[in-house]
Order: structure tokens, then sequence, then C-alpha cells
């Protein structure tokens, strides 16, 4: 039903955001995760935002495994999201 | 495809690990048995470890009487079928809702539960039944689609209520002592709901070291070495990998919604039986979006997919390869049980990944 990639929220209207990761935007329900801000990277799970990335953990394992995506199929990335 | 160079290391270390004895380990969750396999790490498992697959897929652990009944509302009273894509191929006793969706009756896909509210609001004249199936993670998104169906007063949506949580399923398989688990990996996103907290038990009660454990390739290796680590040290301990997501307590807000709407009740297992206290049934202020009260049906009897052995599987007794039909008689393409349907499903994983 989902996977872990994060997405970046860049829009809030309401309880209604708009999520993106790799080019894909998606419109996400943040009803469980009220105190997100635009900015914030968080974890899709059927449409909604389950979960925001603590900054300083994702900002470590991001560092730690800079090159770890650019080695991910793009494409299979972006199916995942479209499907999440 | 080259590997970023610390995660090659990470990956050599891991691989090359000398156990001093089998050890084998459980994962409580259909996307981590997925991932273990289409990220690789399974391939580089050190020698003598070996990862059973527990009752983590919720598609999988729904009994047949749930899609018969959900199939029969959709005979005898003509409801549209919102649904999860996992769903459609998943035999029944007797049919399938993609077969059904060929012969004619309406089953609409949908990404979220709330996708389903608005189909009901696009389609005034009809009733809308969601397949309201899942694990933590997705009942609070179910919960939201009730409350928001109650707030728009739409009166023709209803969820045929089939949800289940995981906690009481691995206390079930820790008292049946049937397998022989060394230490547990733990769910990332069911525990990003319930939080870390709620497995304290395992160790705590059960003496079996835990790890809560993401779902990217360096989550996978670093939380399985954590509980290698637990493991060879006799130290039962519950570990949270996943700190950029799951904290001690979970999601309050998202624990509060679902249990605004849901009660727990006891519920049947595929494979396990009945387990006290796992599955979630709409509390009674929410009764007129009970598809199962608002549409009464008879089902017939529930049949067993003869020879299948998903039952034996969610418990951990056997691995898919062990079923006498797997890769034969059952294939992605002509499924006889759930386990070789869901993208969550040991069998669909194996048969996918896993064939060497
Ligand atoms: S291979 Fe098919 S028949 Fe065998 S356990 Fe898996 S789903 Fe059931």
């Amino acid at each position: 039903m989902c996977l872990a990639i994060p997405m970046e929220i860049i829009e809030i209207k309401g309880h209604r955001a708009t999520a993106s990761a790799y080019g894909v935007n998606r419109q996400v329900d943040i009803t469980m995760t009220p105190d997100v801000i635009v900015g914030d990277k968080v974890i899709i799970h059927a449409g909604f935002v389950i979960e925001k990335l603590d900054p300083q953990a994702a900002r470590e394992i991001e560092e730690a495994w800079s090159q770890y995506n650019a080695v991910m199929d793009e494409e299979e990335l972006k199916k995942q999201i479209n499907e999440c | 495809m080259t590997a970023a160079p610390k995660l090659k290391e990470m990956a050599e270390a891991f691989s090359a690990r000398v156990l001093s004895r089998d050890v084998r380990i459980m994962e409580v969750c259909g996307t981590h048995t997925t991932e273990f396999f289409r990220t690789g790490v399974k391939d580089i498992f050190p020698a003598r470890l070996s990862l059973v697959d527990g009752p983590g897929c919720p598609v999988c652990v729904t009994q047949n009487e749930y899609l018969d009944r959900a199939i029969e509302i959709g005979k005898v009273h003509g409801a549209i079928i919102a649904t999860f894509g996992d769903m459609i191929k998943v035999p029944s006793s007797y049919s399938s809702l993609g077969r059904e969706k060929a012969e004619g009756m309406r089953v609409e896909v949908v990404y979220s539960p709330v996708d389903a509210v608005d189909l009901a609001e696009q389609n005034p004249g009809s009733q809308v039944m969601f397949l309201s199936v899942g694990f933590e993670t997705t009942a609070p998104a179910e919960a939201i689609a009730v409350r928001t169906a109650r707030e728009r007063s739409i009166k023709n949506f209803s969820i045929l209520c089939g949800n289940k949580v995981t906690v009481p399923a691995v206390r079930a398989l820790l008292d049946a002592r049937e397998v022989n688990i060394d230490g547990f990996i733990l769910p990332g996103h069911v525990s990003a709901i319930i939080g870390v907290n709620a497995w304290k038990f395992i160790a705590d009660e059960y003496k079996k070291p835990c790890v809560v454990v993401g779902f990217e390739n360096h989550d996978l290796i670093r939380g399985t070495q954590m509980l290698l680590d637990l493991i060879e040290s006799g130290r039962p301990e519950l570990l949270n990998e996943y700190t950029r997501v799951v904290r001690d307590g979970g999601n309050l807000k998202a624990q509060e919604i679902m249990y605004e709407v849901f009660d727990t009740v006891d519920t049947e297992w595929r494979g396990i039986g009945v387990i006290p206290g796992s599955g979630l049934a709409l509390k009674s202020g929410f009764a007129e979006f009970d598809a199962q009260k608002k549409f009464p049906v008879t089902p017939p009897p529930p049949k067993e997919h003869p020879g299948c052995r998903c039952g034996d599987l969610l418990r951990g007794l056997i691995i898919p390869t062990d079923c006498p039909l797997f890769g034969r008689a059952c294939t992605p393409e002509r499924a006889v049980g759930p386990c070789m349907v869901s993208t969550e499903g040991p069998c669909s994983a194996y048969y996918k990944y896993g064939r060497k």
C-alpha cells in the first residue's frame, strides 16, 4: 500500500497539502499530523501523512547516504510515489 | 548499479558477519517481507541467518468469509465496492473481485479511503462500500474517512470493517510456541502510529530481542545488525532503528482518531484462529456507516483453497517454497491463495524476487 519514500510538504491548505518528491506532486491529508509546516519531510500512507521525519535524524541519514537515492531506479521511485 | 561506498562497506560487513549458531528472525510486516528481497539485502544475509515471515500482510490474514460477504453485498444490494488495489486478485471462496468486475460488478480501486467518500458523493444514487482492511497504519485513515462522511452528511457511504491490530497477533504467536524465533524485526510504519513502547512486552515478558526497523536498504542492514547484536550477546531488549520516523509513544493524534471511531474486538486471522482484541469494529455511534449492519446478506459457506498453505506460512511454520503449489499451480496470474497476490504477501515476494 505504501513505501518509505519521504516527501516534502510544499503547500498547505487547511487539512490538505501538496507533497513532492522526485518531481512528482501528490495531494495528501495532514489530519493526523496537524503541526506539519511547509518544508517538512513526511511519510505518506494511503493518502495521509502518518508522521514527519525528525529533521536531525533525517539529516544524519541523508548525509550518510547521499548517494543512495542516485542509485535507485527513478522510474520505480515515481511509480511507488504515485501508488501510495 | 553502483552502491554508495558507505552502503557498500556496511553491506560487506553484514554479509561477512560470522554467527556463532543458527539464528532465525521473524519480520512482522508485509512491506519488510518484500523489501528484504527487492533491495537485495536478503541475498547478502550472513551464513546461518534465516528470516521467517510473520502475519504482517493484512490482505493475507483476512479470512475468505470477508471477501465472500463483500461480493455478496455487491450482488444482492448492488453496492459499488471501493477497495485498495491489492484486494482485486485475491481469491475469495468461489470468486474474486476482479472476476466479479469482469462480469459487471462495479468495483473501483482507490488509493485513499477518503477517495471512496468522494466516490459516494459523486454517485448519490448508489451505495458505496469501502473494504476497510489494514493494520494500525491504515486504520486512522479509515477512521478519518468515516468522520469525513459524517461531517459531509454523506449517507450512501459505508465500510466493511476487516481491520486488525498487530500487537495481539505477535503475542498469540509467542504464546503458541510453535516456532522458535530468536528475535523480531518490527514494522516501521505500524510503529509510527502505535509507538516503540507498544512492543516492550516482547522483550520484558517473552525475553526476545526486537528492533523497530525502517524500509530502505541501509535500514534493513542496520536494523538486522542491531538485532543480531542483541541476539548474540543474549540481551532481550527493544531498540529503535527507525528513529527518524518512529517515536516512543507513536502518533498520539492518529491513535486518538482511530479509537474515536473504532473499538477493539476479537477477530479471526487466517492460519492463527481467533485472537482476542485483535480486530477493530466501528463504535456504535458510527453504526450507520457499518456495511455489515446496513446490508444484511448470507454469504455462501466459506471454503478454504485446497492445498494452500498460507495459514502455516503466516505462523512462520514454513517458507513459501515449501508449499507444493508454489510456482506450479499457484502463480501471481493464477493465484490459489492470498499470499501469492498481495504486494505484501510472502509467496508473491518469493515468486517475484526470490526464485534463483
Ligand atoms: S504458494 Fe499459493 S497455494 Fe501455496 S501457500 Fe502460497 S498462496 Fe497458498
